[in-house]
């Protein structure tokens, strides 16, 4: 069916469908870097098996104008290069949609849609008469499905081009099979399809500021920056790459120029249990020092994480979060970790919580992180999520502040002991709560028993119901007290607003475009994003002076309202909860039908309150 | 733990090292371990080597788990940071500590409930990365803060003091070691004093991970008849194997190394260890010689002590890891932080 659709420029969505390990990656984050450096709000999201080869893997690629690019539902254009998922990704699509398909092989009679409109290229095909060797040939289909999507949306060609050249500068033969599978798609779709398509691309001025960065690399800047000395990790997606990244920087940044040693020392640790016990020793003894993982690593660093806690050792802990339970779904994406972090460990426990929304904060709150830990001397969790730390954003350029020194906190040195009488370790706190540490190899004056036994404000072993007590209210008026010191919440309001909404992390650009789409409705919504845990008073403050507030967050149980119910004084009426975990990110549509669905009822079509064939564009 | 502190009692006639302390220097709080407990032998001796070693105090880390013996690092050198940390997690905790700072000499005190059960991970790893640092097995073959369980070190046939025999094949944390790659190995006994000291200042002069297992009765729950990790059955059994000499770096050329003894192994710190004698044909430096000597005498209901094997070849985490020389918990941060300008830089990456 002809499409007949009106031309829309710089807004639609695509989604790749293609077999994990056969080299798909490399030429979606190609397309995803072009459309970047033509200086369009994009973004991509990988959906990806556990799994290292054989099986279904997706590349989601939204571009939209006017910024919003939280993950789209309704696609434009299917890329299907999977024949085991043919089927579901035809159903997809959205109607009048655009399905690209390897004609080499025809396609089944039950996959056509009168609503889609079928364009054949015969990757393979082509590929097998151009590339002799049979991994290449795998390889190239991908580059050439690359070209055939410049010459159909319009992408330019030089920036796709430059992109190879950079990307294999150095290896000839590499970089000529790409310029020659490139060309293919790209000549093949140019002959045989009207290009470009009603909707394609055309270059803006929207990313001069902006970077393309995955989370856990910005993570990993932060640390580096941060001056992160010891790290200690045991394997574990999606939390995997952030070690990678921190060695990468360190073995360029961190070796002196003069010895060839290492101002840096990563232990790959037997488990997570020994990865915490390392940067605890490490933070023990004065050196900037954190682990990253997962929700599973959490679990088993529990223990050790109380011992941090009572004993008030510095820890940095980045956990980037998967869905769980158990080993859960180990590539997709959740915030199913709130209140394993909050109140990890047995006993009476609470940590300090930073909440990023994207790379720019990971690299701006994994400095924080070190700082807090430092200053309050107790664990603080960095709290990501796949979607942030794996996924590539377009976020504004990184910057540092070159008079920045670390805050260590309360640390007496050998000049300090030499003065005072006697150091007692938990005796003599400042307004905040904090009692001056000391650290080992300084002076015989400040030595003392570190221990996660019960002890009084002196360091001393202890049984006694007061002195245990007293040592363990400062402990809570110490959290209290890092309220104020946690990022405040992003708080939006728009005047006449009904409601409230509430949300953390990753779900920013979702939540703000459906509440922009709310907006033009007539719906309106102030909005929070709350940054760090423990809540200062202007989050409480927000939910009081609504009559109800939406919580918006990505896990089963409502944890970010939990919290907020136990953390706060306001009625857990007043809270009510959209929740969407089934691990892909969220999207507008989701904010948008959730929201609806609470205040109407469902909607009467069945199809949502956004119907899925319609594409969702914000008045400008 | 409760402690009770012990007044520090000098004399003038006490005898002082190299740094002017004297023994009580070295002491810490009283032990409230049972009267007769094989590991207050254990502290007399640590004390004892460190104060002939002449170690500044403030440059001692002690380091223990949970259980009996995780408590005695109260009990030496008060003047060092100590840390009691969790059932089995000493290693990583030490080995974290040691990451950040290269410079201190770590003791590491533990138990066989804590490194043969809970964290028999952690220590074959520290063991694997040879983490520079003593660490002791106060090894009784039974928990005793939860009165009286075997532990894995337990002998096959033991008999607890209700007169249960074990019917578990024991761990042994020294042939263990061996077969992971240990760089010291050594095993002794609490109530050899004699054999110890030297064995303790060999490990605290060692390149990496000295292994030290002491076996140590309990006299509360383990020292009855049928017990293998009884004093009497101890000493009856006790085989000194090689008896080794700890030769400071200074005392070097005085004690004419190597003319008298069967070996002498040169320390990475330039100190030496000369073992005035060895049973014919062992080498305590021939890893594989001394397993199947050490399984040999295992079947014999043998319990083999002295310093067992020596391996001065090998880096220490740092070496491997090619950490700078200045303890990284020194490095200043302008060192660390590339700055903006790199930044700026490196963002052209993400462009």
């Amino acid at each position: 069916m002809p499409n007949t659709t009106k031309v829309r420029i710089n807004d639609f969505a695509i989604k790749l469908a293609n077999v994990n390990g056969t080299g798909s990656a490399s030429a979606n984050s190609l397309l995803m870097q072009a459309m970047f450096r033509m200086g369009i709000p994009v973004s991509g999201k990988n959906l990806f098996p556990s799994n290292i080869q054989g099986l279904p893997t997706w590349y989601e690629i939204r571009v939209n104008k006017s910024g919003h690019t939280a993950r789209a539902l309704d696609y434009d254009l299917m890329v299907a290069m999977n024949s085991q998922t043919y089927s579901r990704d035809v159903h997809e699509l959205r109607r009048g949609g655009y399905l690209l398909y390897d004609s080499s092989w025809p396609l089944d009679a039950s996959l056509i849609r009168d609503d889609v409109t079928y364009l054949g290229v015969p990757f393979a095909r082509l590929c097998n008469e151009h590339f002799a060797d049979s991994r290449e040939r795998i390889l190239m289909k991908n580059i050439a499905y690359a070209g055939s999507l410049v010459a159909l949306l319009e992408i330019d060609l030089k920036i796709v081009e430059d992109s190879v050249a950079e990307k294999y500068s150095g290896k000839k033969a590499l970089a000529e099979s790409n310029h020659r599978a490139l060309r293919l798609g790209y000549e093949y779709a140019r002959e045989h399809f009207e290009c470009p398509l009603p909707f394609h691309l055309e270059k803006m001025d929207a990313n001069a500021d902006k970077i393309l960065i995955d989370g856990n690399t910005a993570t990993a800047l932060g640390c580096l920056y941060a001056g992160a000395t010891v790290a200690a990790w045991y394997p574990i997606t999606p939390s995997t790459s952030v070690m990678d990244a921190f060695k990468t920087l360190c073995e360029k940044y961190r070796r002196d120029p003069e010895t060839g040693k290492n101002n840096y020392l990563i232990l790959q640790a037997e488990d997570e249990l020994a990865a915490i016990g390392m940067v605890i020793g490490a933070c023990w003894n004065g050196a900037r020092s954190f682990t990253s993982t997962a929700g599973p690593g959490i679990s088993l660093m529990n223990e050790l994480l109380g011992l941090a806690y009572y004993a008030e050792i510095p820890a940095v802990v980045i956990d980037i979060e998967r869905v769980g339970p158990s080993t859960g779904m180990p590539t997709r994406t959740q915030q199913g970790d709130l209140m394993e972090c909050a109140y990890a460990s047995h006993g009476d426990t609470k940590h300090i919580l930073l909440f990023p929304s994207n790379p720019a904060e990971c690299f701006e709150f994994a400095v924080k992180s070190f700082d807090l830990a430092e200053r309050f001397q107790t664990p603080v969790f960095l709290l990501s999520d796949l979607d942030i730390g794996m996924n590539d954003w377009v976020v504004p350029r990184l910057t540092w502040d070159d008079s920045y020194r670390p805050d260590r906190g309360r640390v007496l040195d050998a000049e300090d002991l030499e003065r005072i009488q006697k150091f007692q370790r938990y005796f003599n706190e400042d307004e905040t709560h904090v009692a001056a540490r000391t650290l080992p190899g300084v002076h015989s004056k400040g030595a003392f028993f570190t221990r996660g036994s019960g002890h009084n404000k002196f360091g001393g072993y202890t049984e006694t119901p007061d002195e245990y007590q007293e040592v363990m209210d400062r402990l809570l008026l110490k959290h209290k007290a890092t309220a104020a010191f946690v990022p405040p919440p992003e708080i939006r309001r728009r005047s006449g607003a009904d409601f409230g909404v509430v949300t953390l992390g990753g779900c920013d650009p979702a939540v703000r475009e459906g509440l922009d789409l709310l907006a033009a409705r007539g719906i309106l919504a102030d909005s929070m994003r709350v940054r760090g845990f423990p809540f200062d008073e202007t989050v409480e403050a927000f939910l009081e002076e609504h009559d109800f507030c939406f919580v918006i967050e990505q896990n089963r149980d409502a944890q970010l309202r939990s919290l907020l119910t136990l953390e706060t004084r306001v009625p857990k009426e007043k809270l009510r909860s959209v929740l969407v975990y089934g691990g892909f990110p969220l999207s507008a549509r989701h904010v948008v039908d959730g929201i609806m669905h609470e205040l109407y009822g469902p909607d009467p079509s069945g199809n949502g309150h956004i119907p899925a064939s319609e594409p969702m564009q914000i008045e400008e | 733990m409760p402690s009770i502190a012990k007044p520090i009692a000098t004399h003038p006639s006490m005898q002082r090292n190299q740094l002017g302390l004297t023994l009580r220097d070295y002491e810490g709080a009283m032990s409230t371990l049972c009267a007769g407990c094989g590991h207050d032998s254990i502290t007399a001796a640590i004390v004892r080597a460190l104060w002939e070693l002449a170690t500044p105090p403030h440059m001692i880390a002690k380091l223990s788990g949970i259980g009996c013996s995780s408590k005695t690092p109260t009990y030496f050198v008060s003047g060092a940071h100590g840390f009691n940390s969790a059932h089995g997690r000493m290693a990583p905790i030490a080995t974290g500590a040691n990451g950040a700072n290269r410079e201190l000499i770590y003791i590491g005190i533990s138990g066989d409930g804590d490194s043969l059960s809970i964290g028999l991970g952690h220590m074959c790893h520290a063991i694997r990365r040879n983490v520079k640092m003593v660490y002791l097995i106060e090894n009784n073959g039974v928990y005793g803060l939860t009165k009286g369980q075997f532990s894995a070190s337990a002998d096959l046939g033991s008999k607890s003091k209700r007169g249960e025999p074990n019917r578990m094949a024991p761990i042994d944390p020294v042939l263990l070691g061996l077969s992971i790659g240990a760089t010291f190995v050594a095993r002794s006994f609490s109530g050899d004093k004699e054999q110890l000291v030297p064995i303790l200042k060999a490990a605290v002069a060692h390149r990496g991970f000295a292994l030290v297992d002491i076996i140590s009765p309990c006299v509360t729950f383990n020292d009855h008849a049928g017990s293998t990790k009884s004093y009497l059955y101890t000493r009856k059994h006790q085989l000194r194997v090689t008896e080794a000499d700890f030769v400071p770096p200074a005392n070097e050329i005085v004690a004419a190394i190597g003319q008298n003894s069967a070996t002498s192994v040169t320390m990475h710190d330039g100190s030496v260890v000369r073992f005035k004698a060895v049973p014919p044909g062992y080498d305590p430096t021939d890893r594989q010689a001394v397993f199947n000597y050490l399984h040999e005498q295992q079947g014999d209901g043998e319990v083999v002590t002295g310093l067992l094997f020596l391996d001065e070849t090998v880096g220490d985490v740092h070496e491997m890891n090619q950490t700078s020389e200045t303890p990284l918990v020194r490095m200043p941060y302008e060192k660390l932080c590339p700055g903006a300008g790199v930044l700026d830089r490196l963002q052209e990456e993400f462009r």
